[in-house]
This record gives C-alpha cells, sequence and structure tokens, in this order.
C-alpha cells in the first residue's frame, strides 16, 4: 500500500468547486511537490489533509489510516505537520515559546501539576527544550531564540515556521510555498534544508511551490494540479515537458 | 544591561535570576508585612481591597489577557462566589472547604459560560457574557428564598481551625495569602505547557490546531480558571463587604475588572496587579483630591465616573501596552541608559485590518 | 375582535413602537460599525445626552420642539463628528477591542458630564403629541408611538437611499469593504467616516427625543444601547435591515414577555434572545457568513 494516498477527493463550497475527483498517492521518504497556477486547489488539497475542510467527496488515507476520520485537533498527533503560505506564528511569543508549542502534543503534565510545579512538569519542561534546541540548531536559528516573532525578517519568520512544524516530530511535512517571498541565497539554503529534513529525520515531504527551480532541485515526484484535478504527475523533466502544463502555464 | 548567560534549561525558568529581583521582591514583601501596623486602619480595609479586587483582575486577565477572549461579565463570578461561599458557611462548612468549593463551583458555572466561547469571539462573545451577567444579577435579585433578594444576607466571619479571622489585620493577611497563592499558580501555569497554549490560542487558531492544540478544549479551560479564581475572589469580597447584596456585582464591577487588565496591560500578570492597584485606588485617590476641585464639580455625583472613563481613555490612546508596558520602558531606559533610543516602542503608521473575517 | 387577540394586537402595537427605537439605536451602530467597524459603547450615551440637552433646550431655554429637536440633532452630529475626528482616529489599525473600549471609556465620560451638569434626577419634557391618542376600531395607540414609527421609516429610508444611490453613500460602502484600496482609489476615508458618526450621532439624538417622552430623561437611557446591541445580534451583525428587523422583534418580544412569562423577564428577555442566538444561530436573522482562509 502507499504511504500516503488520496483517493477521488472533492471538495465544493457551494456551487465552486476546488477539487474535482483528485487522486495521487506519495511514498514513504520522498520529497513530493506539488504545482500549478493560482486557483489550482492546492493549498485546498493541504487543507483537506490538515481537516481545516471537510471533503465532500473521496478520502485520504496515511498508513492506510483514514485521516478524514481524525478529529482536527488529532493531525499533529497523527504525524502530520504543516506551514502556512501566510505565515501563522504566534506573534507575540517568543521564537523559543513557538517551538515549544510545536511540542504541544506530547504530554507535559496536566494543569495542576503545572501549576504546582511538579518535578515531573519541569522535566518535561526541560525534555522539551533540549528536543527544540536540536531543531534551532538544524534550522540555524539560534540568534533569534527570544526574540519575539513579530518583530522579525520575513525570511526568517518563514524558516521557524518550519522549525514549528518540525518541533512536533512529524513524518509527514505539508509545506505551503516555502520558498515565497524568500531571496535566491534564503531558496538555497531552504534546498538544503529540505534534503536535510528528508535524509536525516526520514521525514516525508510534500510541499506546493511556485518556484520551479527549487521544485526541480529537491522533488523526486512532481504533481501539477489544474481546475482541481490532475494534469500531469511524474519526475520534474517529465512534468515540465508535459504540453497540457505548458499549455496550462502559457495559456495557449 | 545585563546578558543572561544559561548554564541548564533550568537557568532559563528561574524566576528571580539576579540578586537586585531578590532585594526588590524582598523589599516589598517586608513592606507589605510592616503595612497593618504603619498604615492608618482606612488604609489597611483599602488595601484588603485592593488583594481581593488583584485576584479578581487576575482571574480575568487568564481569559482576556492571554487567550484572547474578552469577558464584560465577571461580576457574575465575582456574586457567584460570593453567593457560594456565604451560603455554604452559613451552612456550617468550615472556611476552607467552603472557599475552595465557592471556586470550583463558579469554575463550573465558568465552563458553561464558556461553551459559547467555542463558537463566537470577539466582541460577540463579550456580548455573551455581559448578557449572562445582567441575567445573573437579575436572578440574585429575584430569588429571595436563597439570596436574600435585594436586602441580602450576612456574611458569617471567617475562621479557620476556631481562629477567627474576621478582624482587620489577619483578614488583611488572609487576603495577601490567597493572593499570593494564586499568584504562584497562575505564574507556574502560564510560564509553562498551559500558558503557551493560551497565547496560542489567541494568537493563530489556525496554527494552534495545526499543532494539536485543542482549541475549544483550552478555550473553555482558561474559561473555567478563570472564572474560578474570580469566585475565590468573590468569597474574599463577602467578607470584606460582611453583608451581600446584588448591587454590589453590577455591570459597572465587570466593567471595572475589564478596565483593570486593559489599564494594567493585557497578557501579563503584573498587569493584572498594576491595573487593580491603580483602579482600586482612584476613587480615594479623587475623594483626596476633591477639596482642592471648585464646588460646582466637587460635590456632584457623576465626577469618578468620568474620571474612569478618562483615564481608560487616556491609557488607550497614548498607552495601549498599559502600565505594565509602561513598566517595562522604563526597566529597558535604566538597563540602556545612555543609549536608549527615544523612538524604540514608536508605533509605526497603520491603517484598519478587518477583523471581520475572523 | 376577542378580547385577548386585541390585547396581543395592542402589545405587539406597542412592541413595534420600542421596537422602532431600538432599531434607530441599533442602525446607527451598524452604520459606525460597517464603516470604522468599531462597536460604538458610546451610542447610548451620546442618546442620553441628547435628551437631556432637548429637555434644556424645551423648558429652560424655551424653544418649540422642533427647533430644539433641530439643534440637538446638530450638537449631537458635531459632538460625533469630533470624537471619530480628533479620538477614535488615533487607535485606527489596533484590535477591535482598542475601540470598543475606547468607545467604552468616552460612554463614561459622557455619562459623568452629563450626570455633573443635570444631577441625578429625572425629568420629562412636553412633545406636540403628549397625552394623545388615535382610535383604531377596539385598539387604542399613543400619537407618540405612531410619530416614533414614522421617525423610524423615514430614517431608515433616507438612509438606503443615501447608501444605495448616492455616490457619497457608495464611497462610504467601498470604505467599509476595504479601507485601504479605497483610499487608495481617492475617496477621502477619513472625512467619510467622520461623516457617518456625525450622521449616526444625529440618529442616537433623535432616538433619544422620542424615547425620552416614554421612558423619562434620566442617566439609565443609555440601557438602550445594549437592548440595540441584542436587536442587532438577533437581526445579523452588520446588517441595515437586520437591525431593523431585530429591533422591532425585540421591542415586540420584550412586551410579550411583560404580560405572558412571569415576573422579571421583560427585563431580561433581550439579553435571553442576545445569548441564544449567539450561541445557537451566530449569523442571526440576515447577516453575513463567516470564515477566515488560510
Amino acid at each position: 500500500m502507499s504511504y500516503l494516498a488520496v483517493e477521488h477527493l472533492g471538495l465544493q463550497f457551494g456551487g465552486l468547486t476546488a477539487i474535482r475527483g483528485l487522486s495521487f498517492t506519495v511514498e514513504q521518504g520522498e520529497v513530493f511537490a506539488i504545482i500549478g497556477p493560482n486557483g489550482a486547489g492546492k493549498t485546498s488539497v493541504f487543507n483537506v489533509i490538515t481537516r481545516v475542510f471537510e471533503p465532500s467527496a473521496g478520502r485520504v488515507t496515511l498508513r492506510d489510516r483514514e485521516i478524514t476520520a481524525i478529529p482536527r485537533h488529532r493531525i499533529a498527533e497523527a504525524g502530520i505537520a504543516r506551514t502556512f503560505q501566510n505565515i501563522e506564528l504566534f506573534e507575540s511569543a517568543t521564537v523559543i515559546d513557538n517551538l515549544l508549542l510545536g511540542r504541544h502534543r506530547f504530554s507535559h503534565g496536566n494543569p495542576l501539576a503545572q501549576a504546582l510545579r511538579l518535578p515531573s512538569a519541569c522535566r518535561a519542561e526541560d525534555h522539551s527544550r533540549g528536543k527544540v534546541e536540536e531543531i534551532i540548531d538544524l534550522l540555524d536559528i539560534s540568534p533569534y531564540r527570544n526574540s519575539p516573532v513579530a518583530g522579525l525578517p520575513y525570511g526568517v519568520r518563514k524558516v521557524v515556521e518550519i522549525a514549528r512544524a518540525l518541533a512536533t516530530e512529524p513524518e509527514l511535512l505539508l509545506l505551503d510555498e516555502p520558498a515565497s517571498g524568500l531571496n535566491p541565497e534564503e531558496t538555497r539554503d531552504l534546498a538544503f534544508w529540505i534534503d536535510d529534513i528528508k535524509n536525516d529525520l526520514g521525514i516525508t515531504i510534500v510541499m506546493v511551490e511556485h518556484d520551479m527551480s527549487l521544485v526541480a532541485e529537491v522533488a523526486d515526484r512532481v504533481l501539477c494540479m489544474n481546475m482541481g484535478g490532475v494534469l500531469a504527475l511524474g519526475s520534474p523533466e517529465e512534468v515540465r515537458a508535459h504540453p497540457d502544463v505548458v499549455a496550462a502555464y502559457l495559456g495557449v | 544591561m545585563r546578558f543572561p548567560y544559561n548554564t541548564s534549561y533550568r537557568d532559563a525558568q528561574k524566576l528571580l535570576r539576579y540578586r537586585a529581583d531578590w532585594l526588590a521582591y524582598g523589599l516589598l514583601a517586608a513592606v507589605l508585612i510592616a503595612a497593618p501596623w504603619i498604615l492608618p486602619r482606612y488604609y489597611v480595609g483599602e488595601a484588603t481591597y485592593i488583594f481581593i479586587m488583584c485576584v479578581a483582575s487576575l482571574g480575568l486577565m487568564v481569559v482576556t489577557g492571554f487567550t484572547g477572549q474578552i469577558s464584560f461579565g465577571h461580576a457574575a463570578f465575582v456574586a457567584i462566589g460570593a453567593y457560594t461561599h456565604t451560603l455554604l458557611l452559613t451552612a456550617g462548612v468550615p472556611f476552607i472547604v467552603s472557599i475552595i468549593l465557592a471556586g470550583v463551583f463558579t469554575g463550573l458555572i465558568g465552563l458553561l459560560v464558556g461553551l459559547p466561547a467555542i463558537r463566537v469571539s470577539g466582541l460577540h462573545l463579550a456580548m455573551v457574557t455581559m448578557a449572562f451577567a445582567i441575567i445573573v444579577e437579575q436572578i440574585v435579585g429575584r430569588w429571595k428564598s436563597v439570596t436574600g433578594g435585594f436586602t441580602g444576607i450576612p456574611v458569617p466571619p471567617p475562621r479557620i481551625f476556631g481562629f477567627d479571622l474576621g478582624a482587620q489585620k489577619p483578614f488583611y493577611f488572609l487576603c495577601l495569602a490567597v493572593l499570593l497563592a494564586v499568584l504562584a499558580a497562575l505564574v507556574n501555569l502560564l510560564r509553562g505547557h498551559a500558558g503557551r497554549a493560551f497565547v496560542g490560542v489567541r494568537d493563530s487558531e489556525a496554527a494552534a490546531l495545526s499543532l494539536g492544540i485543542w482549541i475549544a478544549g483550552y478555550k473553555v479551560l482558561a474559561f473555567s480558571i478563570s472564572a474560578g479564581i474570580t469566585g475565590i475572589a468573590g468569597a474574599l469580597f463577602a467578607h470584606h463587604v460582611q453583608f451581600v447584596t446584588p448591587e454590589g456585582f453590577s455591570l459597572l464591577l465587570s466593567l471595572e475588572l475589564v478596565i483593570m487588565v486593559m489599564i494594567g496591560g493585557l497578557g501579563s500578570l503584573r498587569g493584572a496587579v498594576f491595573g487593580a492597584v491603580f483602579i482600586s485606588l482612584l476613587p480615594t485617590a479623587i475623594s483626596a483630591m476633591k477639596p482642592f476641585l471648585p464646588d460646582r464639580v466637587a460635590g456632584q455625583f457623576g465626577l469618578e465616573t468620568f474620571v474612569f472613563g478618562l483615564v481608560l481613555a487616556l491609557f488607550i490612546l497614548f498607552e495601549p501596552m498599559g502600565l505594565n508596558g509602561r513598566w517595562l520602558k522604563l526597566k529597558s531606559l535604566f538597563s540602556a541608559f545612555p543609549l536608549y533610543r527615544k523612538d524604540t516602542f514608536r508605533r509605526g503608521k497603520t491603517y484598519m485590518k478587518s477583523e471581520r473575517y475572523r | 375582535m376577542e378580547s385577548h387577540v386585541v390585547q396581543l394586537v395592542q402589545l405587539c402595537l406597542n412592541g413595534i413602537a420600542i421596537g422602532a427605537i431600538y432599531a434607530l439605536v441599533a442602525l446607527g451602530l451598524v452604520l459606525i460599525y460597517k464603516a470604522t467597524e468599531i462597536i460604538n459603547f458610546a451610542h447610548g450615551d451620546i442618546l442620553m445626552a441628547s435628551a437631556f440637552v432637548g429637555w434644556g433646550l424645551i423648558t429652560i431655554a424655551g424653544l418649540p420642539f422642533w427647533l430644539a429637536a433641530l439643534v440637538t440633532m446638530l450638537l449631537a452630529a458635531a459632538l460625533s463628528y469630533v470624537l471619530e475626528a480628533r479620538v477614535l482616529r488615533v487607535i485606527v489599525g489596533q484590535p477591535q477591542f482598542a475601540g470598543a473600549m475606547l468607545t467604552l471609556a468616552l460612554a463614561f465620560m459622557l455619562r459623568g458630564a452629563v450626570s455633573m451638569a443635570f444631577g441625578p434626577t429625572s425629568r420629562t419634557f412636553p412633545t406636540p403629541w403628549t397625552g394623545q391618542t388615535t382610535h383604531l376600531g377596539p385598539l387604542v395607540i399613543a400619537d407618540l408611538n405612531l410619530v416614533i414609527l414614522v421617525a423610524a421609516l423615514v430614517i431608515t429610508a433616507l438612509l438606503f437611499f443615501f447608501l444605495r444611490r448616492t455616490s457619497v453613500g457608495i464611497s462610504v460602502q467601498a470604505a467599509s469593504q476595504n479601507q485601504l484600496a479605497a483610499y487608495l482609489c481617492g475617496i477621502p476615508v477619513k472625512r467619510l467616516n467622520s461623516m457617518v458618526w456625525a450622521m449616526a450621532g444625529a440618529m442616537a439624538a433623535v432616538g433619544g427625543l422620542l424615547l425620552a417622552p416614554i421612558a423619562l430623561v434620566d442617566i439609565g437611557l443609555w440601557y438602550v444601547v445594549l437592548k440595540a446591541l441584542a436587536a442587532l445580534v438577533l437581526g445579523g451583525f452588520g446588517s441595515i435591515p437586520g437591525a431593523i428587523v431585530g429591533g422591532l422583534l425585540i421591542g415586540i418580544v420584550e412586551q410579550l414577555a411583560g404580560v405572558y412569562l412571569p415576573d422579571g423577564f421583560k427585563d431580561v428577555m433581550a439579553y435571553l434572545v442576545l445569548i441564544g442566538v449567539l450561541v445557537l444561530w451566530p449569523r442571526g436573522i440576515l447577516g453575513e457568513a463567516h470564515g477566515r482562509r488560510v
């Protein structure tokens, strides 16, 4: 069986169809990119997988477990983490608190134990802090550790969001336009990190991205969507050369 | 300027890290302990009232400052706490059990009131809570067989293990002890896992959900904790007034509490305490000023209301971060002294961002 | 007609009259909310202050009712204009909560100022219709109630015409959808916002002058803003027709509760409706859908 399987997925808002009959599979350990023109339904796919939207048809399974039956706040426990197209960080909190929030799904003791600061709660806190420091090292954001997120440059905020997603210790990471708004140098760093996340941490990555050079560099397979359905699927070179893709992008 | 130098993760969690902190808080503790013997009688009572209001505003701060849910109805929780405690004491329940039960019961009511918070947010929630408070006020006034209606009921004096704490000095220390206990519990709760989750719910629901934070649960939890603490404040308040009547828990008290957390600075416990002290002292300050005002103004009924409004307006316009914000700015001014830049905290130009679709 | 049917119709008519005032107040609130996204808690106090000013103009200065009404409306409009232009504009861009709290602060100041200027006693002033009634079959309608209804209808119609047919009104609508874009299109957003506040202020003055003869000139008149909020929520927040429907319904429900439900329900009926609607049916009767994209 496939690792992540999207089967005959449909999504409608009133009369508007965002996704129609979409099917694809992602294998464990690969970097899978979704491209397509604006309004093709790419982010909607993420929103269905992370249970923001209820699909009107079809299903999504991760390791044969039906995701569409999991409540929204248990998605992180299922091992799925994501970033957002328009950064959704906790603006007033510091970088370290944002990352510690990423570890929310791991128990830190009940509220009473926290209020009394029992040793068990302290140990859990220390453990989380240690894990978060590992991620800070990996993504090289230690200079910003104690700064509030609101004042950080855009590129750093993007990285902090990825770091926060990693803090949930996911097995599947969904990146929604990770390179948008980054300069070429930051994009190159991002490519290395994506490789690291895939090879060193063994995390499967699905990403929505417009930057074709980044996609060509890191993606193992590419899905091109249009009008909520599959336009082309294959290696980056195949998809880029596919006549329908060329037509959709150039509007021929 | 100090640079944090941590050698273990525990270092970063310490509350009093520097000798200066120990000194400052030690001094504060000494003043608070000595106060009942130094201050005139009237001001000891006043200080006790301030401690009670601090507990209530800390309660409101949890829900408004940390999870960002606005409640215009916390007077209802003060009332529920006060009446529950009074009725339990009258029925012969010991003080400590009674005040805990009052807190727990109010917390449960808070749980029920918090349920709408799952569906409505922002000012809509403010309206729900306000409506709730108005209804509670009416119920308390009309349910004569239990609450005594508008004539009210007397409150038995607080007794712990046979000691009567109703006299002024013991009651002062009782309120101070409760305040410190509540403060300590909240400091621990809010700098840890639950506190971060509250802030997460406030700052971005979408992100909070994706991280596995059960938003509905945390919103209700915050409401419940907040109501419970406010209920404890209500129990102390009952002893303070010694005779509970519905008039003590009007919409005005709800709004006063909101003004406390607003003026204190949303999102900080220190702010809640600052705000409660400031607002509780304001009427005293106004009456102290009255001899210097022209008779035409001083003798009037609405002066206090006017000054309350004026102070709130000035804070919102010129110091939206509240007293706590001012405190932090002063601190950074002193710690960076010669290098302080005037514009460090200047706000940028802004335009209206719609919150209609949140 | 049977007597209980007559009573029911009579109650509904009274409810519609008081509901028309709620609707008028709600209309002012919704106008301000749409333009500047602020829930104006001071609206009720502007209404209350207008009632006091109207009383002063009629009984102390001895002006005829119509002239006094006109002057009061102008004063209320001027006050609201200044409040928007000089006070509320300072905090544009801050969270909604800050705006609401600021209007609450202004409400306290107004309430305190009126209380200092006029003292705590209630008063009353004569209108051209005081004490007159019209008989309609078995029904008795106070002329004042008819005037209230007509005034509410006229103001609603004018407002509709203004927002839908005049270019200024359409600019107001544009600015309420996207302030920055409207500003970049050359719409004088600041001036429009102040103007909308002034209009709402004048409407509050009308509400005050019509409510005072029924409910006395009293500091407690500001409470009507809470009823109007309930009306807004019931009608659907941010909808102009909703404000009117909600206001009338709240008025009727209150009157019926006063007779058919146990003692005490009349006072809290509006708030029960408010809680019920927000919890079970947050969109209200004519509200817009909510939702946010990620």
